[in-house]
Order: C-alpha cells, then structure tokens, then sequence
C-alpha cells in the first residue's frame, strides 16, 4: 500500500508540489510582512504552526480523494483489509508531512531569523507534532472523501479537533525558542504523545466503518 | 374507533423539573451566603457549572448513541446521536455566554483567551463542524455512519480540553476560577445548591434528549414511508 503511494507520488508528485509550493508561498508572504522586524519567541512558534498547519491540509485532503475519483477504492476494497489501507495511507502521510518539514523548516529558521538553543528538543517537538497532525488528518480525509463538499469541509472537520494539538505544539515550541530544557517541556511532549497516540489508535478502530460505508 | 387517550398538555414532572431549577437559581442569588471571594459576580457560578456539565454530558451521550449507531445500524441511534449533539451545541453557547458575562463583570473584558475558554470555543467549533458534515451528506446510512466516526473522534479531544490543557497551561495562565469552583471556598450550602442545580440541569437534559429523540424518529419515519 505504501510502496504504491510512493510511486505513484514520486512519479506524479501531485500532493508534494501542492504541499510544497503553498508552503513556501506561506512562508515568503510571512516573512516579508515581518520584514526585519524581531518577533517574540511566541510569534514565531505560532506562525512556524500555521504555515506548517495549513500547507499540510492542501495536500493530507486528498489522500483517499483520489482513490474515489480514480475508481480505484473498490479495487482496494475487494483485496486489502481495511487496517492496511488506513495503515499504508497513514505512514505515506507521515512520509509527506516530514518532508515538508525538512523543507519549510530550515528555511523558516533562517528567513525568520529565529534561534533555536536546543536543536533535539526542537526536532522532538516537530516530529512529535507532525505524526499527531498527520494522524489526525488521515481518518478526516477518509471521512470527507464520501462526503459531496470535500475540499472545504476537510478544513472545517479538521481544523477544530487538530486545535488541540496545535495550542500544545505552539506552546511548546515557544519553550524550546526560549531555551528551555527537557524538564520543562516534557509534560508537553507527553500530552502531545498522548493526543496523537489517542486519535490514531481511534482511527484504525473507526477506519473500517468509513471505508465501508 | 375508540377513543383516544387526552393527553394534558404539561406532565407533572416538566413542572418539577421547571420548578426545580427555579428554586436552585433563586437560592443560588438569596439563600447562598455570599463568601467567595470574587464576590456577588460569582453568583452566576450557580448556572454556569451545571450548564457546562450538561454540555460534556450530552456530548458523551451522542458518542454513545454514535457507538450504538455503528454496532447495531439502526437509525434510532443516529437520531438519538444528533439530539444530544444539538443539546450539547446549545449548552456549549450558553456556557459560552454565561462565562463571558462572569468574565467581563469579574475581570474587566469579555474573553481573556485563558484555557477553559479556549476549550468552550474548540468544542463549539468540533459540534458546528458536526452539522456541517451531516449537511454534506444525503445517503441517510452514510450520514449516519460519518457522522457517528467524527462524533467518537470529536469525543476523544473532549478529555484533552477539560484536563489536560487546562493543568498543562495552569503556569502560564491563573485562572481563580478553576480552582475556586470545586475546591476550595465552598461550604456545605453552596454545595448542596450546586449538587441541586446538576441534579436539575440533567434532569432537563434527559426530558429534551428524549423529546428530540422521538422527534426525529417521527419525522424520519413520516419522510421515508
């Protein structure tokens, strides 16, 4: 299921341009509305968040999207058993979103000028973050893709029941910009841990219902 | 054909259930001592608590029914599911409106972004987000289904906003009123008003619960003869 993705993204590479063009699109626009202004520790953690929040909801939106149009779906209905699917299209997720980052990431510390005291406890965040966001984002994106609006309404489901996740993460690296140290920061990371860990083990136990409705 | 049963327009216990909460809102302003210390603003504590429970309430009932729907298929749950949901959404406004009524009366403005108001504002969206997905789909089956799957996925962020996110921000954010509120400052009269007012609060949530249910039913089976 993976390696399928995988191939089909490197060869058409529908989804990682998408993500990657609106990301750094995002990014140019912040960073010449802060222009060479110094931002709080705070407003930089938050904007990092948003750029990297809705970059991800361009391209995590039509994960199962394209199997419906593609007519695929029910191929995949009659061979594999749901848990793969919904486990195949969830790493492939994970796999887009560290990608992003690994792109936006660098070029946002640079052009925001932002400094950053402990690179493994911001890593930690990041990665953190991003499985939680990838999660969360895999089980709505089966959800739309039977739905008639799709592309607004992955927002509007989306956005709300990520929002926790995203005051952790911002919190959180707003720490991690201040310098703080693990002590600190773990109670975050462990609710972090938590949330995603919660809503992913959901997803495989919800996955069937939706794909089979 | 033989004669029909009069129904009377008010049963008893809608009248205690009225009555009930008149009481528990009367003594909350006259009976209660006035001892806490943020004073005769504090007062609307009386109703705002019970009304936020409610909300958690009926947003765990529609996850229940939510489950009940996606075990057995059969669409009473999704009409049970969708009258909790709508209960729990105005709940949800009136906590809304009762805490920013407290909040400009206790501290100046209307909304202060601390965590538990960021958790009511989360929750309003999640639920409008609800109605907005079940407005997206026609299949009554399907709707049923999708809804139900985002109903228990909206449920799982609910213990997160209630405890988690308001202990892990306590630092940056002291808020009286979370620790005030249960703990600390109550006698054994306001907490015997309080325990009243829940007790009436949820009463009334069942009455509603249960007439929206058979509402829903009705029209559902009426529509599809």
């Amino acid at each position: 299921m993976l390696k399928k993705d995988l191939l089909t993204e490197i060869r058409v590479a529908a989804a990682s341009t998408a993500i990657g063009m609106f990301a750094l699109v995002t990014l140019t626009v912040v960073s010449y509305a802060v222009g060479s202004a110094s931002l709080e520790p705070v407003v930089e953690a938050s904007l990092l968040w948003i750029v990297l929040f809705f970059s991800s909801s361009v391209g995590l939106s039509r994960t199962f999207v394209k199997e419906e149009e593609t007519k695929t779906a029910v191929a995949l209905r009659l061979t594999a058993q749901p848990s793969v699917v919904f486990g195949g299209k969830l790493i492939f997720n994970c796999v887009l979103m560290l990608l992003l980052a690994t792109l936006l990431v660098p070029l946002y510390l640079v052009f925001m000028t932002v400094s950053v005291p402990s690179p493994l406890l911001f890593l930690a965040v990041l990665c953190v973050g991003l499985l939680g966001l990838a999660g969360g984002s895999t089980i709505i994106a089966a959800i739309i893709s039977k739905a008639r609006v799709k592309g607004p309404l992955f927002g509007v489901l989306s956005f709300p029941v990520l929002l926790p996740l995203l005051m952790l993460l911002v919190r959180s690296t707003t720490l991690v910009f201040e310098g703080s140290n693990w002590s600190q920061v773990s109670s975050y990371i462990l609710g972090l841990v938590g949330f995603a860990g919660a809503m992913i083990t959901a997803s495989f136990l919800l996955f069937d219902s939706v794909w089979e409705s | 054909m033989p004669a029909e049963k009069r129904v009377p327009a008010v049963l008893w216990w809608q009248v205690l259930i009225g009555i009930w909460i008149a009481v528990v809102i009367w003594a909350a302003f006259n009976w209660i001592p006035q001892t806490m210390n943020l004073g005769e603003t504090s007062r609307i504590a009386w109703f705002h608590i019970p009304v936020a429970w409610i909300c958690v309430l009926a947003f765990g009932t529609a996850m229940v029914c939510s489950i009940g729907y996606l075990r057995s298929r059969r669409l009473v749950w999704d009409d049970r599911a969708v009258a909790a949901a709508e209960i729990g959404l105005l709940f949800a406004i009136l906590a809304t409106i009762s805490g920013a009524m407290w909040a400009k009366r206790a501290w100046g403005v209307f909304w202060n972004w601390d965590p538990r108001e960021s958790s009511i504002i989360i929750l309003l969206l999640i639920y409008g987000a609800y109605f907005a997905l079940r407005a997206a789909v026609d299949d009554p089956e399907r709707r049923a289904a999708l809804a139900g799957v985002y109903n228990i996925l909206a449920f799982i962020t609910v213990p997160y906003l209630i405890f988690v996110v308001p202990r892990i921000m306590a630092s940056l954010h002291p808020d009286p009123i979370i620790n005030t509120g249960g703990e600390g400052g109550m006698d054994a009269n306001m907490r015997m008003v309080l325990f009243a007012g829940l007790i009436g609060q949820t009463m009334f949530f069942f009455w509603i619960f249960n007439l929206g249910t058979r509402l829903r039913r009705l029209a559902r089976e009426v529509l599809h003869e």
